[in-house]
């Protein structure tokens, strides 16, 4: 199979043409819109079936998602970022609608202050919607991602929508070689959505719209939207096992790294936990037994790989590339909330924060991290959390400032004589 | 690692910076090597300090990050050198930063490689190439775009990649994209660059 120099927005452009989508409502924001640009001109050029449309907002652009997969038509969209939570509420009501489609999210911090490199604010705001959540964390990935999610989404016992997450500029803007599999092959794998029940035609108007309800059924179809993420675990791993079949790579819920003799793990998500890989291999060339854990589904959380994963580990360092403020990192929350009563004898947890609007995760402080992790198991106490910053950082943050204010001080003193 | 080289590209906006990055990525897929380009910018604006990256392997790469400890830097617009280009998303630091003690810089400029090693203020064990790109460009191409000579000058210092996987490379790619007086005259850039580059 030939492979081809692809950015993570190629992949991702990729995946939507080998599913043969026919609608792609689109709007345009950094560090996506390539996507939708590949697209376009695929389109345009006639390369690729289906129909673009460029909405006001993103707000409308998953309404229309939303809408156009309620009547039974395969659907892909992207976004990135503020864009996404423009449309937040729409997210939480196309998935209270059950409509199956594939949206693809470019991480990128939230503001204020404004960023356009990565962090999983943006992504992680989308959790609790209903949408469940791949994270990508190779270009290669992005692609293999997008056809697992609609297998995901599409499946009967699911009915769902999808995200699939990769990071800004990581993967967005970074070329790799990627394998673009065939297309009679990706049509096996997946084939056209079948929409059962759900049609519309314009000569039999219905309504899908649902009145206002009070507690009892409005409960009902919020327990029967967890009841389907729920399922999505177990459709997701047979899913896998077709995948590995098919393209001859696997796509494991979560990816283990090193983990069967380690007694201390890294876990992460997405792009930067490839730099924990490489930690890793660092670190167990100085003799340390470390692995990484990176879950690729999020959302449903798939509780049973974990456990089954770090028991009997001494240690645990979860590295978030998320702030929940007043609280701290949303994986290690989850994890904990995992692994507490679950095991016996369960391993010491560490919360570890970095990442933030694209900063860089050293070499060094994985070693750090080790250490830490190694004394609190040792001690068998949890360390507190920490917000990894270095000293030449505060440094240079602290020098920003002194001339900012300078600047202040000197703009202030223009006025003033103006004033006089 | 054997056979595993960071390359870090300085340059400015509309200069073709991120289109080498991903010439030179390309390339080294058709020799067969795992490769990753990336380019980091900040807000789109012409004239901004851009920066790009390549890694190539006989290797899987794993890390997907910025290239912070480069053994090749090129520098395609020389009036950077001496800023500090830190500030928005940028790490803080210089062409110089992060380096490696034998590292390689290759420099757009008409002036001599012993020049530039005092600007740059290199260590003596860093070496340092230069190479007239801007005006190799304007014969060749017939405008200001020093990328591809400095590809051609980064194959023959460096030997990462072959000269004739570059030009083939690039004639496959990119023959249904440019016109063929466009596409000579990068070639002829590219030979020119290769043949131009001077050391110490």
């Amino acid at each position: 199979m030939k492979r081809r120099l692809l950015t993570g927005n190629g992949a991702a452009a990729w995946g939507a043409r080998l599913a043969n989508v026919d609608y792609v409502p689109a709007f345009p924001i950094t560090p996506q819109t390539e996507i939708i640009e590949t697209l376009g001109s695929w389109i345009d050029s006639k390369e690729m079936a289906g129909r673009m449309v460029t909405l006001e907002s993103e707000h409308s652009m998953v309404t229309a998602a939303g809408a156009a997969a309620a009547t039974g038509v395969r659907v892909f969209t992207a976004t990135s970022s503020q864009g996404l939570l423009y449309a937040m509420e729409m997210l939480y009501t196309v998935a209270g609608w059950r409509a199956p489609f594939v949206m693809v999210n470019v991480s990128r911090g939230l503001s204020a202050p404004i960023t356009l490199e990565p962090d999983h604010n943006d992504i992680l705001a989308a959790r609790d919607s209903g949408f469940l959540q791949i994270h990508a964390a190779t270009c290669q990935e992005v692609l293999d991602s997008v056809l697992m999610a609609y297998r995901l989404s599409e499946d009967a016992r699911v009915r769902l929508p999808v995200i699939v997450n990769l990071d800004g500029f990581y993967l967005s803007f970074t070329r790799e070689p990627v394998e673009v599999p065939k297309e009679d092959k990706v049509l096996s794998f997946l084939p056209p959505f079948d929409p059962e029940n759900i049609r519309f035609r314009a000569s039999t108007p219905i309504s899908q719209a649902v009145a206002v309800l009070g507690g009892g059924p409005y409960s009902y179809f919020r327990y029967e939207t967890h009841l389907a993420a729920l399922n999505a675990l177990s459709v997701f791993d047979e899913i896998s096992v077709e995948f590995g079949r098919f393209f001859g790579r696997s796509f494991d819920a979560v990816e283990a790294y090193r983990t069967e003799d380690a007694e201390f793990v890294f876990v992460m998500m997405g792009s930067f936990a490839t730099k924990a890989k490489e930690a890793t291999d660092r670190l167990r060339e100085a003799g340390w037994l470390v692995g990484l854990v990176r879950p690729k589904l999020f959302r449903p959380f798939p509780k049973e790989h974990f456990l089954k994963l770090l028991k009997g580990k001494k240690g645990i360092a979860v590295i978030d590339q998320n702030i929940s403020m007043g609280k701290g990192g949303v994986l290690y929350t989850e994890l904990a909330s995992v692994l507490y009563g679950s095991l016996d004898d369960g391993p010491v947890m560490a919360s570890f924060i970095g990442g933030l609007g694209g900063r860089d995760i050293s070499s060094e402080e994985f070693f750090e991290i080790a250490k830490v992790i190694r004394r609190a198991a040792e001690e068998g106490k949890a360390p507190p959390p920490r917000l990894l910053y270095t000293e030449e950082e505060l440094r240079e943050m602290r020098k920003l400032q002194v001339i900012a204010n300078a600047e202040r001080n000197q703009a202030g003193k223009r006025v003033g004589k103006k004033d006089e | 690692m054997e056979g595993y080289i960071e390359i870090r590209w300085h340059g400015r906006a509309q200069q073709g910076v991120v289109t080498a990055a991903k010439l030179l990525g390309e390339t080294g897929l058709f020799e067969g090597k795992y490769v990753q380009a990336f380019p980091e910018f900040g807000p789109e604006r012409m004239g901004a300090p851009v920066k790009a990256y390549n890694r190539l392997s006989d290797e899987q790469i794993k890390m997907h990050c910025q290239v912070t400890a480069p053994s090749v830097v090129l520098i395609v617009d020389p009036t950077l050198i001496g800023m500090d280009l830190a500030g928005g998303m940028e790490t803080s630091g210089g062409v110089t930063e992060g380096a490696l003690e034998d590292g390689i810089f290759i420099v757009n400029t008409p002036h001599a490689p012993s020049e530039m090693r005092k600007k740059l203020e290199l260590l003596p064990t860093q070496k340092v190439f230069t190479v007239d790109a801007a005006h190799i460009s304007i014969d060749t191409i017939g405008r200001l775009l020093p990328n591809t000579p400095m590809l051609g000058a980064l194959t023959k210092v460096t030997g990462i990649i072959e000269f004739d996987s570059l030009i083939s490379n690039f004639k496959d790619n990119y023959s249904k994209k440019f016109s063929e007086k466009i596409l000579n005259g990068n070639v002829d850039a590219m030979k020119r660059g290769f043949e131009e580059v001077k050391g110490e």
